[in-house]
């Protein structure tokens, strides 16, 4: 033993920015704390009681699956915060408490802990949560609540309330009795799409509007700079969404002008949130330059044609999973070529010199 | 009925409820798996057939598994199989309507389950009609079985309902996915995964009942 061999073997990287997982993690989550504050001030007591429950959700399922699979417990690198606090940020404010717990555990469960872990999940879990109560929810996920109402402080929304496993009750009565004239539960996108109303523009940039607690276009926009800045995301993804949502909403009104326009499409729905909270999931998204740029296009496309032609009015979500899904076959195709190396043949020039 | 009959062989019967479980371990059958089991009258209206099924095309491919030349077995095999789907077909049409109707297709394509398939090939053709017959029984109550533990869970989350008896009133919300194929694909997993859990956590007692003793 005398003559073990001194020098330490690694592989790449060699040169560490310093920034290690926990750190990155815990910063993105600080930078949804500031949307997670403005939905409460909106949506009061509903809003906070939701997020509250969506992230205890994710940090119980986490250790829960942690246990079953005999690992150390993974809540200290903070991913189960991040993704409570954006499962939260997706629903909708008077959403039934107990269906945030299951899209909680559906998130950690079938998005993360089934894949095995922080690192290892193709999809967003966030999403795949929101996902699955969409399906099972159908009728819950898409009531909306108008923001800023009187004594939203001290009295919940009715629904936030519902027992377990029963309907919640209809909030019509209580919208009545709020007496908030001219709301009607649709969100700004499906007012466009199905009574061609349109939001002024102020409204869809603060989340004025009925719409999901996280829906604040210029607030997200404020922090997904700051993570940009502290090189915690890559802004070639929010970036390439953004504009390739822009060109096909700009193309869609040449076509057709009572399409909404770039700027409505760019500020409304989830299309902020996901593009630069959701998106980015450094797991989830391609990992070469080229590819990070055709995932945005692809979910800035696929994001255009559900909203104008989808059933649904709101296509963000479903967008954004597709990306995650096509990423590893991104990479693949967008391999950048090996430094020295040869330049790789195509098959047809392939097999002329063969 | 003596349990050391040489025809009579329990092991393998029992090997088809649990350690051969034609869902849980093998995935065999999985069209109807997923297709029929939106609700438990269903799923077990199904799993019954197919062990009626099972249990007759075994018992007619062990009687006549020396007379079936090789070369044609398959197709002979298919068309006994055939031959008493039809009767299933027209007996559950006989017996509830409303079944036959929810069931659709289904009961048509118990011809195609691999399953069926693979019990004429793999066993009736090579084993007594006692033994064969017990492996058929086995095979389909242990399909019955998994097919019961689908439809339970997704009737009671998908419908609030246990073989159409209301269980939480009319409040329910009824989780809609649970009721949609995705729900079979999710449930049919989380059951894949309680039992393999629950089998691999065995192993693991035994390895260390084991090391204790030659400890």
């Amino acid at each position: 033993m005398t003559n073990k061999a001194q020098i330490e073997i690694r592989t790449s990287p060699h040169a560490h920015s310093g920034a290690d997982v926990v750190q990155i993690m815990r910063t993105v989550a600080l930078a949804l704390l500031p949307l997670a504050g403005w939905g409460v001030w909106r949506y009061g007591l509903s809003a906070a009681l939701l997020l509250l429950t969506t992230l205890l959700g994710c940090l119980l399922a986490e250790r829960l699956f942690n246990r079953m699979r005999g690992q150390p417990s993974s809540l200290g690198d903070w991913s189960a915060v991040i993704t409570g606090l954006l499962l939260g940020l997706s629903l909708p404010p008077g959403f039934p408490l107990w269906m945030g717990l299951v899209a909680a555990f559906a998130a950690i469960g079938l998005g993360k802990a089934l894949f095995g872990g922080l690192g290892m999940n193709p999809l967003n879990p966030a999403l795949v949560g929101r996902a699955f109560v969409q399906a099972a929810f159908p009728a819950a996920i898409t009531t909306w609540t108008p923001a800023l109402f009187d004594g939203r402080f001290t009295n919940p929304v009715p629904s936030t309330l519902a027992w377990p496993f029963l309907r919640p009750d209809d909030i019509g009565p209580w919208l009545h009795e709020r007496a908030v004239d001219g709301f009607t539960g649709a969100t700004p996108l499906a007012l466009m799409k199905y009574e061609g109303q349109s939001i002024p523009l102020t409204d869809l940039l603060m989340g004025g509007g009925a719409g999901s607690i996280g829906e604040a276009a210029l607030l997200i926009l404020v922090c997904g700079l700051f993570l940009a800045f502290k090189r915690m995301l890559d802004w070639r993804i929010p970036v390439s969404i953004m504009a390739s949502t822009a060109l096909f909403a700009w193309l869609a009104q040449l076509f057709d002008p009572s399409a909404p326009g770039p700027l409505i499409m760019l500020c409304s729905g989830g299309l902020m949130l996901g593009a630069w909270f959701m998106a980015t999931d450094m797991v989830g998204s391609p990992m070469t330059p080229l590819g990070v740029l055709i995932y945005g296009v692809l979910i800035g496309f696929v994001t255009e044609v559900i909203r104008l032609f989808g059933g649904l009015g709101e296509g963000v979500m479903y967008a954004i999973l597709l990306g995650n899904a096509a990423a590893p076959l991104i990479d693949q195709w967008t391999q950048p070529r090996v430094f020295g190396a040869a330049k790789a043949r195509t098959s047809a020039s392939a097999r002329k010199s063969a | 009925m003596s349990l050391h009959n040489p025809h009579i062989d329990w092991q393998t019967f029992t090997d088809g409820l649990w350690k051969e479980n034609p869902v849980f371990v093998m995935l065999l059958g999985m069209c109807p798996v997923l297709a029929v089991t939106n609700s438990a009258i269903n799923a077990l209206a199904m799993g019954l057939a197919t062990t009626f099924v099972l249990l007759a095309s075994g018992l007619l491919v062990s009687l006549l598994r020396h007379q079936i030349p090789k070369q044609v077995r398959i197709a002979t095999y298919i068309l006994i199989i055939a031959t008493f789907v039809t009767i299933v077909d027209y007996l559950i049409q006989a017996i509830s309507l409303e079944l036959y109707n929810a069931l659709g297709a289904f009961i048509q394509l118990i011809v195609v389950n691999c399953m069926i398939l693979g019990r004429a090939e793999a066993y009736a053709s090579k084993h007594r009609v006692a033994k064969s017959l017990l492996n058929a029984l086995g095979m389909g109550l242990g399909f019955t079985f998994a097919l019961l533990c689908l439809g339970v869970v997704r009737e009671v989350l998908g419908a609030g309902s246990l073989f159409g008896v209301d269980l939480f009133g009319s409040q329910f919300e009824p989780w809609v996915v649970m009721v949609l194929p995705p729900g079979g694909f999710i449930v049919l997993g989380g059951w894949l995964l309680l039992f393999e859990w629950l089998r691999e956590r065995r192993a693991a007692a035994q390895l260390e009942k084991e090391a204790a003793r030659a400890r």
